[in-house]
């Protein structure tokens, strides 16, 4: 096995140490350690971060990426030889339902195909039927499985959740189990586990029946919709999530810097903001996108799999959503930046002669964060749901990457068939539909705590 | 009054040569007019002489930004980027690729966008402004929690789910409206109630919350307090002084997107086969029409800024105390 990392893995996980760097600095300092705390005393944030945090983990799962080693009777010499393709732990997790392709649509644990097909039978007479499916066994063990998932998913979440709690209170484990279990513990640890609990018993039945059925059914060409489901979370958590880690120190930089020094470098940060913000933001994003093409058909050697290449295309993707995404937060900003500026411990530091970059990084930049945070949870769900407008308009992550946008956009031209081939728009929708709701209601809480004009 | 108009038209005019910078550089840097010759000429032999006169013809054998064989200020002015530029800001769009006139094909295409558009604004803005000030009139009830979860929901579900839900519901299991199409006139309607309503509908959940949040902010204001003081009923005190102190940061959020509308709508347009200026683009992109694009690019901005000078001007109309 060889590890290969592509850009943006890169990316995901400089950005996993840059945020447990963080959240190691703030948890020395204990205002912002309360703050959090307040956060998570609600219990919708909390069941809500442990979504994210399962999508978080299938993303960086589906984040590492190997190179197998060939068999080894293909080989000659004595090194290793690695084979073209690349895999992900998730496809090897989903190793089963990449191989199990049928030929075309089948419905959600259907046994036979969707489409009939013309076939002589014995009699010499033609007749249409539905073929039955290629590695769909129809004994009827589906109640037998599904008791097999639920209590295999209960003993799986239980052991996690008894670890967790080992971890977290080693002196008094039984007791803070029985706080835990009646709802006194300080934070709401009891919905946190039962939220876990049902995600891993839900994927558990999932993943076992998906060795006996397409529990999603397939698309088009056969391959299965549970997999592509599961794969197309990296694409939309990382559109979440990179764009903001991109466009993040450009907003702080020029709107620190606009509010701060004033004169030219106002004016000349200020003209810039409004010339990019009045540009329709979805023709922007097509423009930057167009030119993107045509400049990585003209270079064919920046990559060498497929793999790379829609790997690069996302990459692409997500830095022209950056440059188009910054102008706002950096307007906000500027303004806040302008507001504390003018206070009484600003003024006192530059009278003590503190430099300006130890009043930027000592003042300025920690009265920011709330609104930097703020803008970083509410704009991640707008861009998991602009990844499927995108995708349709045409101008998001490469057709041959698995992602919502483009499993909804394949399964719209086939909206007129009778009955509907609904299963691929119910998965993206379903799957795409949780993470942002999680995400949605998480940022609600943040606001809350954290906008000053609440707190009254 | 005219004075800042004027003023702020001046101020738009580097704003929107910043704009042609872009573009220009999105479209002839990256994608270079020896490329586009080659995309345009197709797979036929291209000699270097065939790209020569194909370039000639558009005008495109100028030099980029400087163009070091002229002399004085036409070393500046007879470059590429400033013959495109005084083109598009006399609004000639020219021609696409497909020879067609670009300026007239907006001009026919703006109508289908705006009969959808607008209706869509103007029912949306009453809807949400009413169910707002329901919620505000019975905040902390049982109401407004439920009401809030549902918006909540509703602005989590991907749009393209409820133009695709309606399709289906709508459009193949009821029959009640034809699945997509255009019309003019009084017998278009049909091809417009379904569009709209879900355009109204996919953004009920935020404008809904943002709304009600603004109707809030007012409400903890001392003059809701003394109104209340002086005896007036609640409802009073919502239409009379909330709803009405409220108009001023609608206003603003509202005014700047009014001169936009006439750029339709992308997704809405494309679904519902409506020939406007949403689809035109959409068109544009997949075939990669740049002309097309940089053209609605344009366009796109040039509505935006004369949204931002509608915005002030309004401002001073409805604010006594805003003085330009």
């Amino acid at each position: 096995m060889k590890l290969v990392l592509l850009w943006t893995d890169v990316l995901v996980w400089s950005l996993v140490i840059v945020l447990l760097l963080w959240s190691w600095v703030i948890s020395r300092s204990p205002q912002i350690k309360q703050l959090w705390r307040t956060i998570f005393k609600s219990s919708v944030a909390m069941a809500s971060s442990v979504v994210l945090l399962f999508y978080l983990f299938f993303t960086l799962l589906d984040s590492i990426h190997l190179r197998l080693a060939l068999p080894h009777e293909a080989q000659q010499s004595q090194s290793v030889a690695y084979e073209v393709e690349m895999v992900s732990l998730l496809d090897l997790i989903f190793a089963h339902n990449i191989q199990h392709t049928e030929r075309t649509y089948s419905a959600p644990f259907a046994t036979v195909e969707y489409t009939s097909s013309i076939m002589v039978n014995k009699e010499g007479k033609t007749v249409q039927v539905n073929l039955p499916l290629k590695y769909v066994s129809s004994n009827d063990d589906f109640m037998d499985k599904s008791l097999v998932a639920l209590i295999m998913g209960i003993l799986l979440s239980s052991l996690l959740i008894l670890l967790h709690i080992w971890w977290r209170e080693k002196r008094r484990f039984t007791s803070a189990c029985k706080e835990i279990w009646q709802g006194k513990s300080m934070l709401p640890w009891r919905t946190a586990y039962v939220t876990f609990m049902l995600l891993v018993i839900t994927f558990t039945w999932l993943y076992i029946l998906s060795y006996s059925y397409h529990v999603l059914g397939t698309d088009k060409v056969g391959g299965d919709v549970l997999y592509q489901s599961f794969k197309s979370i990296r694409t939309g958590v990382l559109i979440g999530i990179l764009t903001t880690l991109i466009m993040l120190p450009v907003a702080i930089i020029l709107g620190v810097s606009a509010g701060l020094f004033g004169g030219w470098i106002d004016d000349v940060i200020q003209y810039l903001y409004t010339t990019l913000s009045s540009i329709p933001g979805v023709l922007l994003i097509a423009a930057g996108v167009l030119s993107m093409q045509v400049m990585m058909d003209n270079h064919p050697t920046w990559f060498e799999t497929t793999l790379e290449r829609s790997d690069l295309r996302l990459l692409f993707l997500i830095i022209i959503l950056g440059i188009t995404s910054w102008t706002g937060l950096c307007r906000l900003l500027r303004a806040e930046t302008l507001k504390i500026s003018q206070m009484d411990f600003v003024t006192a530091a530059k009278a003590f002669g503190v430099s300006k970059l130890t009043i930027i990084r000592r003042h300025i930049v920690p009265n920011l964060m709330h609104i930097i945070l703020i803008s970083v949870v509410l704009d991640f769900s707008g861009l998991v749901l602009a990844e499927a407008v995108l995708s349709y308009v045409g101008v998001g992550v490469d057709p041959t990457m698995h992602s919502w946008g483009n499993m909804i956009n394949q399964a719209r031209l086939e909206m007129a068939r009778e009955p509907m081939v609904w299963w691929s728009l119910f998965s993206a929708f379903v799957f795409m539909f949780i993470l942002v709701l999680a995400a949605n209601l998480f940022s609600d809480r943040i606001q809350k705590v954290l906008d000053p004009r609440n707190n009254t | 009054m005219l004075a800042y108009v004027i003023k702020r038209i001046l101020y738009a005019i580097p704003i929107l040569i910043g704009v042609n910078l872009i573009t220009f550089m999105l479209f002839f840097m990256v994608n270079s007019p020896d490329d586009m010759a080659r995309a345009q000429l197709g797979a036929k032999q291209v000699t270097p002489a065939l790209i020569e006169s194909w370039k000639e013809e558009r005008g495109y054998d100028k030099p980029l930004f400087i163009n070091t064989k002229e002399e004085g200020l036409s070393k500046v002015t007879d470059t590429l980027f400033v013959q495109e530029s005084l083109k598009l800001f006399s609004f000639d769009f020219g021609f696409s690729d497909s020879n067609r006139d670009i300026g007239a094909d907006i001009k026919v295409r703006m109508i289908p966008s705006l009969s959808i558009a607008l209706p869509t604004f103007i029912i949306a803005l009453i809807t949400n402004i009413s169910l707002a000030l329901l919620l505000v009139l019975f905040r902390g009830s049982l109401l407004d929690t439920s009401m809030m979860i549902v918006a909540v929901i509703i602005m989590s579900i991907s749009g393209l789910f409820y133009i695709i839900a309606g399709q289906v519901l709508f459009s193949k299991m009821w029959h009640w409206v034809p699945i997509s199409g255009y019309e003019s006139g009084w017998d278009g309607m049909k091809f417009i109630v379904l569009p709209v309503f879900i355009g109204v509908f996919a953004g009920i959940g935020s404008g809904v919350r943002w709304y009600r949040s603004i109707f809030l902010e007012q409400i903890n204001q001392d003059y809701v307090r003394t109104a209340r003081a002086k005896g007036l009923s609640e409802l009073k005190v919502l239409f009379g002084h909330v709803l009405r102190n409220g108009m001023l940061p609608i206003l603003t959020g509202v005014v700047v997107i009014i001169p936009s509308l006439f750029m339709g709508s992308l997704i809405m347009e494309s679904f519902f086969g409506i020939p406007g200026l949403g689809s035109y683009t959409i068109d544009a992109i997949n075939s990669q029409d740049f002309a097309i694009v940089k053209a609605m690019v344009f366009l796109g901005s040039v509505l935006y800024i004369v949204g931002l000078i509608l915005t002030d001007i309004s401002y001073t109309l409805f604010d006594p105390r805003v003085k330009l």
